[in-house]
């Protein structure tokens, strides 16, 4: 019936925490290399600050409150390059915590800018080390000052938990079966929290990280025993582990917007591009990757009105 | 022969080369060689063990050799065995 209701009633949420999850999943038809494999996105950016990391901060701040490790009021400080810091000030200013957020100088304006409208303090580490940079200050600010508490996403369990109970569900809701899930490495709590309850479902399912190829101007390690490893990542639960340079993620952020319609952020490109390839290699079934977050943050960067030879430091950013 | 791509790190080690062409048909192979002609590479590839520094990553081409058969995975002549070392990432 024309004007009739085409779906059942949302139920309305009490709170813009409450909005978070149960993001829409999508067919591209356009980038799928063959019929008999079909492509997914599942589009993370309809959460309300427009990432993933929405489902991660809430999840952690819940868990902490649960298990009384944080008090009223008590300021938290987080390392991250940005999307968790903004989950982060959406989650703590609605239940009444000061944030301060660890980042590197290097990462796109639209982050800072975001970060400082839901009130985050920026400590800035330095740019040439990257996320280990940020990762080292935080930790040792937090060991110099007792009043902080830190959800430390790379070891939260609650990470992870937040896909397992969450993106996961509502992927195994939406298919009947999944041959390939992608996502991109960082964390590890997508790849780890999707993995675990999706092999549960099907041990064949193939779960693939994309991971970023950092320039090397972000690699300033004195040492490869500076190196860094999430204490949450189970490399065993990994069937592939694919590079993905940044010129890469940036010519495929401009597919998903060309050629699909979709508004993404770099990650997301760079995790295409690995769906591809692996519906390349398939002979049928379902690959479902995680469109991280949406373009907004990068359009300073004009990914989407140059190409990619004509963009400046592309090596010199920390782009995901 | 396989070319070795060498991260910033490492590079002092073997005189400033950001590759090296190293002869081998396995991983192992070719980063053992590596160690044989740059001793100190070898102090910081390898564990006391000989097992992979786990801050290590090694990656065929783009794949990560952990995720394939470790220091066993094959490589091709006109393949490339990247470095890197392990960074946090995760936004």
């Amino acid at each position: 019936m024309l004007g009739g209701r085409l779906k059942e009633p949302r139920k309305c949420c009490p709170d813009i925490v409450g909005v978070i999850g149960n993001t829409p999943i999508v067919e591209l038809k356009k980038l799928a290399p063959k019929e008999s494999v079909r492509l997914f996105a599942k589009l993370e950016f309809y959460n309300p600050t427009g990432s993933v990391k929405d489902r991660v901060a809430r999840s952690m701040i819940e868990r902490a409150e649960a298990e009384r490790a944080i008090q009223p009021g008590q300021t938290v400080l987080e390392p991250t390059s940005g999307n968790t810091g903004i989950s982060l000030g959406l989650v703590c200013r609605q239940k009444g915590y000061p944030l301060k957020v660890v980042m590197p100088e290097n990462v796109t304006e639209e982050r800072t800018q975001l970060l400082r409208m839901y009130g985050a303090e920026i400590v800035y580490s330095e740019g040439s080390k990257g996320s280990n940079g940020a990762v080292e200050l935080a930790l040792d600010m937090v060991e110099k000052d007792s009043s902080y508490y830190m959800p430390y996403q790379y070891g939260n369990q609650a990470n992870p938990d937040a896909h397992y109970y969450g993106t996961a569900e509502e992927i195994l809701e939406d298919l009947d079966e999944v041959a390939a899930f992608v996502a991109g490495l960082g964390t590890g709590g997508t790849l780890m929290g999707n993995g675990r309850r999706l092999k549960e479902h099907d041990p064949s399912t193939q779960i693939v990280a994309a991971e970023p190829l950092q320039g090397e101007l972000v690699q300033g390690l004195r040492s490869l025993d500076d190196g860094f490893i999430p204490p949450i990542i189970d490399i065993s639960l990994l069937d592939r582990k694919i590079l993905v340079s940044n010129r890469d993620a940036i010519v495929w952020t401009q597919k998903l917007f060309f050629e699909e319609g979709i508004f993404a952020g770099v990650s997301s490109g760079a995790i295409a591009s690995v769906a591809v390839r692996m519906a390349n290699e398939l002979e049928e079934g379902n690959v479902v990757f995680l469109v991280a977050d949406d373009g907004s943050k990068y359009l300073s960067a004009e990914i989407w009105s140059k190409s990619v030879e004509e963009l400046e430091a592309v090596d010199s950013t920390v782009w995901w | 022969m396989p070319l070795v791509k060498i991260p910033p790190v490492l590079r002092p080690t073997v005189s400033g080369m950001s590759e090296v062409e190293v002869d081998g048909s396995s991983v192992g192979e070719i980063l053992r060689g590596l160690a044989d002609r740059f001793p100190d590479t070898g102090d910081q590839l390898f564990s006391e063990e000989g097992e992979l520094n786990r801050y290590v990553n090694v990656y065929v081409n783009d794949e990560d050799v952990r995720v394939q058969n470790g220091l066993e995975t094959d490589v091709g002549q006109t393949d490339t065995i990247v470095i890197l070392p392990a960074m946090a990432g995760g936004l």
